[in-house]
């Protein structure tokens, strides 16, 4: 009899924090739906019920067929995914490979370079920009990738650096030193080593995907024209060209945000651990 | 060998494979954040002191803006540390509460998704959600002075709410479970472990990203921007520290843009942020250690 009260009390508590959750992830991913829903209606079922969902009246893809017309989506998606792809690779390559020297040569210089790693992941690099941009204008990098992913890689390698720390301390030493017995030389032993931080470079390129793929400030200020903008900066522009359609509107919005969410789930895992795992510690 | 020419060895072999990290680092953000306050110290080329500073300071348009804007941040950092804090750690806490078991991977993601969305796409959900023309709020929350800035705050909220939720989950999940346990033997009840055991464990990393707040909210630019442009209105309601950099070294309008007054506006905001942060890890975060051990 007292088994079975304590098993109700639990439950019940239970579908308290259940029902909590469900509260807070109801606040969270509601506005998102409201738009994409409203993303497949007419002008009609947009104003007369918000948060219906489309029937055959007012469903439509004229929204979707308006936005990928009028905008450059195509190209900014081309354009945000060379930026993102080409910054992360190069992050994780010259995150291991620091790491890598900073875990095996450890010395007083060791430390003051993780140091200054660590410092920073902290830095508002933004307040750098007017000399960023006179960089830029005086290497002929306007309005290039390039530009964007030489920023965004020293934006980003203090925190991989970091992360990527903390996972080549946890490879042990008998597999290195069994390489270098043999006559590896130390680029050749990282290469050995390297599988086994294969979950934190997974992190490191999570947690650099995301915000690259969604700046609005470095775009708007080193590639604002329209052959380079990203898909963040076209999806801004676009919204102040077309502000009264606001089929074409919402489903900018969508197109943009719909992405994410699905890479995202891809990778939670591994941006989850990046981000506690890098700036927790 | 000789244990010098070890250490030369070691040194050399750290230095080649810290060299790229350090190069991007250190030419892409030390180089410019250092030289914007060298910059901000002349005009048109000729050294000029503390000329540009004493502009924004005592000029009657730009000292107003300046000290306007800063408030406004501080208005920003107040209310999102007040709302976020809070609700991040309810969240954390029902999330490592034990009770969701299989389903907390799932929460967690779901609760996530805000934070990965760019802020441009989060500004023009809220604004098309809350505009008087759809009618689901007839205020024009973003319209009037009032309420436009902490219209604008709460988005912010909403949108990077994942980030200290999941700091804090993982500082709650990296409590040894023997602690609790013993509380639960001793018939504590869970609110009473939350508020007494794991609370107090977790200080040094509510402060950690009270800091990182605090830090990212001086350095706002983006949801402005992308709302309200580079003078962002009502009749600069909204205008913060990050706007105001913009608008000092690009210009507005009528405004012609001046790079080294622009320069000092950065060295201004920078200061601010590493004055509050130093005075952050001296007085809060030093006793905070002092706790845990």
């Amino acid at each position: 009899m007292i088994y079975k009260v304590g098993k109700v009390k639990t439950q019940s508590k239970n579908l308290i924090v259940h029902f909590s959750l469900v509260f807070f992830v109801i606040i969270a991913i509601g506005p998102i739906l409201v738009i994409i829903i409203n993303s497949f209606k007419t002008m009609e079922g947009i104003f007369t019920g918000p948060l219906k969902i489309p029937n055959s009246e007012t469903f439509t893809l004229d929204g979707f067929k308006r936005a990928i017309g009028q905008g450059n989506f195509l190209r900014n998606y081309a354009n945000s995914t060379i930026v993102t792809l080409g910054a992360t690779l190069l992050v994780v390559i010259c995150s291991c490979l620091a790491a890598y020297g900073i875990t095996e040569h450890a010395t007083k210089l060791s430390a003051m370079i993780s140091g200054l790693f660590t410092i920073g992941i902290m830095l508002p690099v933004s307040l750098g920009t007017i000399v960023i941009i006179k960089m830029m204008v005086r290497f002929n990098l306007i309005n290039t990738h390039l530009s964007l992913i030489l920023v965004y890689v020293a934006i980003f390698v203090p925190l991989g650096v970091i992360l990527m720390v903390t996972n080549f301390r946890t490879v042990s030493n008998d597999l290195k030193e069994a390489a270098r017995i043999d006559g590896a030389n130390e680029f050749r032993t990282f290469l050995i080593v390297l599988p086994l931080v294969m979950p934190g470079v997974a992190a490191v390129a999570a947690i650099t995907m995301l915000p690259v793929w969604n700046d609005l400030w470095f775009p708007l200020v080193l590639t604002a024209g329209p052959k380079t903008q990203t898909l963040t900066l076209g999806i801004q522009q676009f919204v102040g060209t077309y502000a009264n359609d606001w089929q074409a509107l919402i489903a900018s919005l969508v197109l943009g945000a719909i992405p994410l969410i699905i890479f995202f789930s891809l990778i939670s895992k591994q941006f989850i651990k990046g981000l506690s795992d890098g700036y927790g510690k | 060998m000789g244990i010098k020419t070890l250490v030369r060895r070691r040194r050399r072999q750290l230095l080649l494979f810290t060299s790229p990290a350090l190069a991007f680092f250190l030419l892409f953000v030390v180089f410019p954040l250092f030289s914007t306050v060298y910059i901000s110290f002349y005009q048109a080329d000729k050294f000029v002191g503390l000329e540009n500073f004493k502009f924004l300071f005592t000029n009657e348009v730009a000292s107003e803006r300046l000290f306007s804007a800063f408030l406004h941040n501080c208005q920003f950092f107040l209310i999102a540390a007040t709302i976020q804090l809070p609700t991040a750690l309810c969240m954390a806490a029902l999330l490592t509460s034990g009770r969701v078991r299989r389903m907390t991977g799932f929460y967690r993601t779901l609760l996530f998704i805000p934070t990965t969305l760019s802020v441009v796409i989060v500004g023009f959900i809220w604004r098309l959600i809350i505009h008087p023309l759809w009618g689901i709020v007839d205020y024009p929350l973003l319209g009037e002075p009032a309420t436009a800035l902490p219209t604008i705050t709460l988005m912010s909220v909403w949108q990077y709410l994942g980030i200290p939720m999941i700091f804090l989950y993982s500082a709650l999940i990296s409590i040894p479970s023997n602690i609790i346990e013993a509380a639960q033997m001793d018939g504590a009840s869970d609110l009473k472990i939350f508020f007494r055991i794991k609370l107090p464990l977790i200080s040094p990393q509510i402060g950690i990203i009270t800091i990182l707040t605090f830090i990212w909210i001086f350095n706002a630019f983006d949801i402005i921007y992308a709302l309200n442009g580079g003078a962002p209105g009502p009749n600069y309601a909204t205008d913060v520290l990050g706007t105001l950099f913009y608008r000092t070294f690009f210009g507005w309008g009528t405004d012609l843009g001046n790079q080294n007054r622009g320069a000092a506006t950065a060295t201004i905001i920078f200061l601010i942020i590493l004055l509050g942060t130093a005075v952050y890890f001296v007085t809060v975060q030093r006793r905070l250690k002092a706790i845990q051990l």
